[in-house]
């Protein structure tokens, strides 16, 4: 019963009090002391995706997932996997690992914890341009070069993506793979790059990713959150983020969800940062 | 020995001389290098025959007992000559050998048979195994391990299948998922040579056969979801050195599109339209690669297979025809020219890829014997098309569909219906075919002897509409919830037998689960195929009448092959292990709850959980 993970998928009714799941391990396990050295936090995260997570531990993903693990007295270990069609399948569905840190709140596929960031999609343009386009319906975007993120899931893409074909926005509209060329780092960032480097006028990104790479590309970004915030009918492009665990794992999500509740000044902080555009009541981001 | 008793009743004397000519002249050269055959290309047995709607004609290869391309022979028609095994005594069929790959994935493989010995390919991590004939239970001679890169399971679609090898010259070749084509010594299981033709961090990856045409290896791409750019390419034999590459979007000069390219249709001829029919660059990660099967005509020197679906765009995201995506091509597998092209599925709008097999056949068409490929497509259409020339003679539906309203032959184009077309915010119900098409990429046979084509293929409606977030690589995002479910009828699979000269259906087995396995039609009359649930059935070619069956460990979505062993007895041989697109919810471990995955297969297989497991072991049948 001294589990190496945390995979418990007992009764609810130990569930149900936080500190139980923790008293049980402990328990089973003998000291205290011992419990600290066995347990593990076994995270599934992809090695090569900043400003979320990469092997070397960079990410805010990586930060956040350091403070579950302290604050769980666990040891913390990663299973890379790329973050792409399969990933939850492959890994924690496979009981490979026990936590995803980052997923929207509403995803089906695993079981959430309560949301510890909202961010939405934003405009990203050189500050040199003054172009402050902060509306899908500003007549500019049916002349200025786009550049959006392409998922190539079928029947699906990125919401910028259809809010601008909804509009007619097409042919002025260029694609970057949100897979990208794995050889290089971070593939998700080279729509940031494009931006930057002048390929495109004005790039529509997740703002997390946006957020991060502005304030690492050579030249200054300009940031602004994308209205509407939901294009009816239903294309929102504000998320909240919540982490994940396997379906009927609530032990384990109930204790995430405490360490969200305790450390959040920390996890704010973390993710302020990262320069994760905030549109929640974060106490370090930017509150609208 | 018994395989010079070569008995063909009820055939048209034309063509059973010309089949027992054939027949004897094998089995009068069992000694002779198997490469001999197989690498000589330019001596098809042609027979031509007019008149009944039974009496097909093809270009043949002469049967020699041995199985070493992935369809039998150039022609694509998965019939084997060789007749011991017969309607009137199949019953008696029985399990010869087994051999377990210890791969349990979805096994999509024909094995070959090249003299006495058989290869197996396995899905990823790609092993092919020799097993030696001459001895009792085939023991194992080699084992080849390509070693791919375990990253490639990460980025391939579906399944992490692999559909065969091919054999000439002494070498196996065959393609690893991580896009590394390998040439292996038949004799020895040491490689010959090994080329790296895609890359898999750009979301290429590599599941087709190839096939052999003198000196060339021709193998084709997939990854369409990725934003890959799809081609098809030409490797030296005997080196594994690139000698040609065609692309299926860009300029002419990259779709190797020249003076020779002569299309039938008005719509395909104007300059660049691998550019022109995609707004901006989008024909940079336009998809279109080739993951199906390739034909060869010896005479006509040309070459044909189509390509897949248009992607990663949505279909509003790529107004315009996306040529060459869901395109069948005939080109000179010399140097890759493109001779003519015939788009099946414009501006695709419901992931119906073009990569179905092509059979070559000489049928007669209003009283005269015309050069067709047989092309039943995942749009729902089996179209009939004069091979020199890419004409579309005919085009009719062997599935139920909605989603179009038929083939207008003056223009060449399918007429979509509106409604049916995916539509964000909006729930399109029951369109149909679904994704996967009316016939996804298992393989029909072709018997000479009935005049029949044995088509296994699916019957399935999809619903489509927008669902809860979703979430790739840090960017969230609504995601389309895919849910298919079983066509009119019920049942969600067929297999049919064809009459291409008549264009209808002559016989129809309804199957619980999409037949996903492949066909193989024998001279002695008999069509063999398998179900998800893991039953090998043999039918009667001419009625469709269940003549046998065998209930293998695991559902079946391989391909059936014949050969006649070194003992003179003719075998059948299967691979069983379920898997694929169908079978991801078993060989994947897909949660039964998740309807939406596997791009929505999940929802309709949800009870083959309940009948088979994961599974990769070949199966041997021979008469006592």
């Amino acid at each position: 019963m001294c589990s190496r993970s945390l995979d418990m998928t007992t009764s609810r009714g130990v569930s149900a009090a936080l500190v139980a799941g923790l008293a049980v391990m402990v328990l089973a396990c003998g000291p205290a002391r011992a419990a600290t050295t066995s347990r593990e936090l076994r995270v599934c995260a992809d090695p090569n995706n900043l400003p979320f997570s990469n092997e070397q531990q960079q990410g805010f993903e990586n930060r956040i997932a350091e403070l579950v693990a302290r604050d769980l007295n666990s040891k913390l270990t990663y299973l890379w996997w790329a973050q792409r069609r399969g990933f939850v399948r492959n890994t924690i569905n496979q009981n490979k690992c026990d936590v995803l840190i980052g997923v929207p709140s509403s995803f089906e596929l695993v079981r959430t914890t309560v949301p510890y960031y909202r961010s939405t999609y934003v405009f990203v343009t050189r500050d040199d341009r003054h172009l402050k386009v902060a509306s899908f319906d500003d007549p500019r975007l049916r002349k200025l070069r786009i550049g959006v993120q392409l998922i190539g899931d079928d029947a699906t893409n990125t919401p910028p993506a259809h809010a601008l074909s909804r509009r007619n926005i097409i042919t002025n509209v260029r694609g970057y793979s949100v897979y990208g060329d794995y050889r290089q780092p971070n593939p998700p960032a080279r729509l940031i790059d494009a931006v930057a480097h002048g390929d495109v006028d004005i790039g529509v990104a997740w703002g997390p990713l946006a957020g991060y790479f502005a304030k690492h590309e050579g030249v200054p970004l300009d940031i602004t959150p994308v209205s509407p915030q939901i294009d009816l009918p239903f294309l929102p492009f504000v998320f909240d983020i919540s982490m994940g665990v396997r379906r009927g794992n609530d032990v384990l999500r109930d204790q995430l969800n405490a360490v969200i509740e305790h450390r959040r000044g920390e996890i704010d902080r973390i993710l302020q940062d990262y320069g994760v555009p905030r549109i929640d009541v974060g106490r370090a981001g930017p509150a609208t | 020995m018994a395989r010079t008793t070569v008995v063909l009743p009820n055939l048209k004397i034309k063509l059973a001389g010309s089949l027992l000519l054939a027949a004897l002249t094998a089995g009068c050269s069992g000694s002779k290098p198997a490469d001999e055959v197989a690498q000589t290309p330019g001596n098809p047995t042609v027979t031509p025959i007019a008149g009944r709607t039974n009496g097909g004609a093809i270009a043949s290869e002469a049967e020699d007992g041995q199985w070493v391309r992935p369809a039998k022979n150039y022609a694509s028609t998965r019939f084997s000559g060789l007749n011991q095994i017969t309607a009137a005594n199949v019953k008696d069929l029985r399990l010869a050998w087994t051999f377990e790959t210890g791969v349990l994935r979805g096994q999509e493989a024909a094995p070959l048979v090249v003299n006495s010995t058989m290869y197996i390919v396995t899905p990823f991590p790609n092993y092919l195994y020799a097993l030696d004939l001459t001895k009792p239970g085939a023991p194992m001679k080699w084992v080849y391990k390509p070693g791919p890169i375990a990253a490639a399971q990460g980025v391939a679609c579906c399944d992490v299948v692999n559909r065969g090898a091919s054999y000439a010259d002494g070498k196996i070749v065959y393609n690893t998922l991580d896009n590394q084509t390998v040439a292996v010594d038949a004799a020895t299981g040491k490689e010959v040579w090994r080329t790296k033709v895609g890359e898999i961090n750009l979301g290429e990856s590599m599941t087709m056969a190839p096939l052999i045409v003198k000196n060339k290896v021709i193998v084709g791409n997939s990854g369409g979801e990725f934003g890959i750019r799809g081609w098809l390419t030409a490797l030296d034999l005997g080196t594994g050195k690139l000698a040609w590459r065609a692309y299926h979007t860009g300029p002419d000069a990259d779709v190797k599109i020249g003076p020779r390219f002569k299309p039938f249709y008005a719509d395909d001829k104007k300059p660049d339209l691998g550019v022109k029919t995609w707004p901006g660059d989008t024909w940079k990660i336009g998809g279109a690669g080739v993951w199906g099967w390739i034909s060869y005509d010896p005479q006509l020197n040309l070459i044909y297979y189509g390509s897949a679906n248009p992607g990663p765009w949505n279909p509003e995201q790529r107004p315009g025809d996306n040529k060459w995506s869901s395109t069948l091509f005939a080109r000179d597998p010399d140097n890759g020219d493109a001779v003519w092209a015939y788009q099946m599925s414009p501006h695709d709008l419901h992931d119906y890829d073009g990569v179905n097999e092509n059979i070559l056949l000489d049928i007669p068409i209003n009283g005269q014997t015309r050069k067709v490929l047989i092309h039943p497509d995942r749009n729902g259409y089996l179209y009939t098309i004069d091979r020199t020339n890419g004409q579309v003679l005919s085009a009719d539906p062997f599935g139920y569909i909605n989603t179009s309203s038929g083939v207008d032959l003056k223009t060449g184009r399918i007429k979509y219906v509106d409604e049916k077309g995916p539509r964000m915010g909006e729930v399109i119900r029951n369109a149909c075919p679904a994704a996967p098409g009316a016939k996804d990429w298992q393989p029909s046979a072709f018997s000479p002897m009935t005049g029949l084509i044995y088509i296994p293929h699916q019957n399935l409606c999809q619903d489509v509409e927008s669902v809860e977030a979703n979430y790739i690589a840090g960017t969230p995002f609504v995601g389309m919830n895919v849910k298919m479910s079983p066509g009119p009828g019920g049942n969600r699979g067929f297999f049919d037998a064809w009459d291409p000269v008549a264009r209808k259906l002559v016989w129809r087995i309804a199957e619980n689960f999409p037949v996903w396995s492949g066909a193989l039609a024998t001279a002695g009359n008999v069509a063999f195929y398998g179900t998800m649930e893991g039953w090998f059935k043999a039918v009667d070619a001419q009625t469709g009448k269940e003549l046998w069956k065998f209930k293998t460990g695991s559902g079946i979505i391989g391909q059936p092959v014949s050969y006649r062993g070194p003992d003179g007895k003719q075998y059948i041989a299967i691979l069983s292990g379920v898997g694929g697109w169908s079978g991801a919810i078993v060989a994947g471990g897909i949660d039964p709850r998740d309807s939406s995955a596997a791009l929505g297969f999940v929802n309709t297989m949800t009870d083959l959980p309940n009948v088979t497991n994961k599974g990769g072991t070949l199966y041997v049948f021979s008469l006592p």
